[in-house]
């Protein structure tokens, strides 16, 4: 279970340019509970992640993770339990190794990197299943380096990577928004398949109003740093984009856009 | 034709030995993609250390391990001073090079007993003992004891370094050096791997500066200037030379970049430019390799390339015709 409390963060305090994003936020995501969150620019969704992750640090309140005050935690130790896709598709993997390093380092997360061989050829097969559940045929390209496939195949290769070894908590900052609109389909639906079976709680920010409601079993509606709508059960399940269209569409006149 | 080949052999000598700052300088430029200066540092640390510890009776091949540790420790120093203190690299590396001023000077003068160059010109080095001894010094007629045992020296470390790359740990150090998001998501500090990898860089830098100095037969702070230039010249011209050969390792690149920069200056050097001028040269030699090495002309060789290769295909059709 994840939970944050009484959460306050200000960017740029004492300028002119002083934002008060979150005054008294709290949020409690439930183990399996895969939450889809939309909102406006600037309304704190990417932020909030970023606070869970550990890549900022929240002013005041607390962040607490499995039983464990993980406020204070740096970035590297919580990603241990935490995987984690990012909107650019040069973040989730690296350029110059083949998808087949990609894969042999992100295999042996949690573990030592030694002075053993990196890449272990008995799990060859292994990673060609894995990348075969995407159907883009790189089960047969391992050996080509990971800057050469298109943004949408690297995000697949990015989510096999963040859910390859065990995990507790899984991470979507807008994976799908780099990506033409069939490739993200391919992707979102790549997504829910991977979080259905192995039961991750998720959290998801997308800027796409019918993912958040197609997918995930919890709608939170960010906007200024509140949840201006948070909806689950059989009703986030009747949910159509029309009945959240109007909330949105007023939120984001209220922001300019 | 003897003074040519003689000429050819100098080349291979220095340029092999030069190679291996260049391998440390692959590691932090190159993998690492860090800036690295305080290599001009380091490279006359491992010098004067090995120098000191020649006239005190310590064993040379002992000098180059003992060089390597502490090129890593300095290393280290430039490491923490980024990524504990946060420090950019270029700073870093001149707050170190700076302070290595100092350090190999005090070393030297309690090495020697007050001098300011530590010259060991009669004892044994590693060119000159044991294994060396097992190499006859004249092969037809040619001075090839010292050009072999830099080879050697030069393979052993290139093979080394090959192998740690396919390495879980070498894995990601170059991971860290692409994409340090990518090792964090992985659950480890990039800072801690970025340090590491700036140890091996420095350790390789002392390592060479230990090499040169045997071959000297004197060490002194002077060694270091224009080390960074030399060797990032080196991994340049390696690098944007053989990019395009495949499943060329990036070690054999840089060692290859070193014997073309060496015998570039060489050349430049018969013309008959007097001594004085000979860091512009190298300056100069740095400022082409980076012009040819960036962006637009690499564009511009790969064109030429592609003509290139297009004429050999059609060569190749003809003569398969014909």
């Amino acid at each position: 279970m994840l939970s944050l409390n009484n959460i306050q963060k200000v960017f740029n305090a004492g300028t002119v340019d002083e934002n008060k994003l979150f005054t008294d936020f709290n949020l409690t995501v439930n183990d399996s509970e895969f939450v889809a969150i939309v909102g406006s620019n600037g309304s704190g969704k990417t932020t909030l992640l970023n606070m869970v992750c550990g890549t900022s640090r929240p002013d005041s309140g607390s962040i607490i993770f499995n039983g464990r005050d993980i406020t204070a935690l740096p970035e590297y130790k919580r990603a241990k339990r935490i995987g984690r896709v990012l909107q650019d598709p040069k973040m989730g993997t690296c350029a110059s190794l083949t998808i087949l390093e990609n894969l042999a380092l992100a295999d042996n997360k949690n573990k030592r990197y030694g002075l053993s061989r990196a890449v272990n050829n008995k799990r060859r097969d292994y990673y060609r299943t894995l990348l075969e559940t995407c159907n883009m045929g790189l089960e047969n390209r391992l050996g080509v380096p990971a800057g050469s496939l298109s943004g949408g195949q690297r995000q697949a290769l990015a989510l096999i990577i963040a859910t390859m070894t065990d995990i507790d908590l899984l991470i979507l900052d807008e994976h799908t928004a780099a990506l033409d609109p069939k490739s993200s389909e391919t992707l979102m639906e790549i997504t829910r398949r991977v979080v259905e079976e192995k039961k991750y709680t998720t959290l998801m920010v997308t800027h796409n109003l019918r993912f958040a409601v197609n997918y995930g079993t919890r709608l939170l509606m960010m906007h200024e740093g509140n949840a201006v709508m948070d909806i689950s059960g059989e009703e986030k399940k009747k949910l159509v984009v029309d009945d959240i269209l109007g909330k949105f569409n007023e939120i984001s006149i209220e922001c300019g856009n | 034709m003897t003074v040519f080949l003689n000429i050819v052999i100098g080349i291979f000598e220095e340029g092999l030995m030069y190679a291996l700052l260049a391998l440390g300088m692959y590691i932090s430029y190159s993998v690492l993609d860090f800036p690295d200066l305080s290599v001009d540092g380091t490279f006359p640390l491992g010098a004067v250390l090995t120098g000191v510890l020649i006239l005190n009776g310590v064993d040379p091949w002992l000098c180059l391990v003992i060089s390597f540790a502490a090129g890593m420790l300095a290393g280290m120093l430039t490491g923490i001073m980024n990524v504990k203190l946060g420090i950019i690299p270029l700073l870093c590396g001149i707050i170190m090079y700076t302070a290595m001023l100092s350090v190999n000077l005090v070393l030297i003068k309690t090495g020697t007993d007050g001098m300011a160059i530590a010259s060991f010109f009669t004892k044994n080095t590693i060119f000159n003992s044991s294994l060396a001894a097992l190499i006859p010094k004249n092969i037809g007629g040619f001075a090839l004891r010292t050009v072999i045992i830099s080879f050697l020296i030069v393979i052993v470390c290139k093979i080394l370094l090959d192998l740690y790359f396919k390495t879980k740990s070498g894995l990601l150090l170059r991971a860290t050096g692409d994409n340090e998001r990518y090792t964090t998501m992985l659950g480890k500090n990039p800072g801690t791997v970025k340090i590491f990898g700036l140890m091996l860089g420095n350790g390789f830098a002392a390592l060479a500066g230990s090499v040169i100095a045997q071959n000297k037969g004197s060490a002194d702070q002077q060694m270091g200037t224009g080390m960074v230039v030399l060797g990032l010249a080196s991994v340049i011209i390696g690098i944007s030379l053989f990019k395009r050969v495949r499943f060329m390792e990036g070690t054999t690149m840089v060692i290859l970049g070193s014997l073309i920069y060496k015998a570039s200056y060489q050349i430049v050097l018969t013309l008959g430019i007097p001594t004085e001028w000979n860091n512009f040269v190298k300056a100069a030699i740095f400022l082409i390799a980076l012009v040819l090495g960036g962006k637009q002309a690499g564009e511009l060789f790969k064109k030429l390339f592609k003509k290139n290769k297009k004429n050999s295909d059609r060569e190749g059709k003809n003569a398969l015709t014909e």
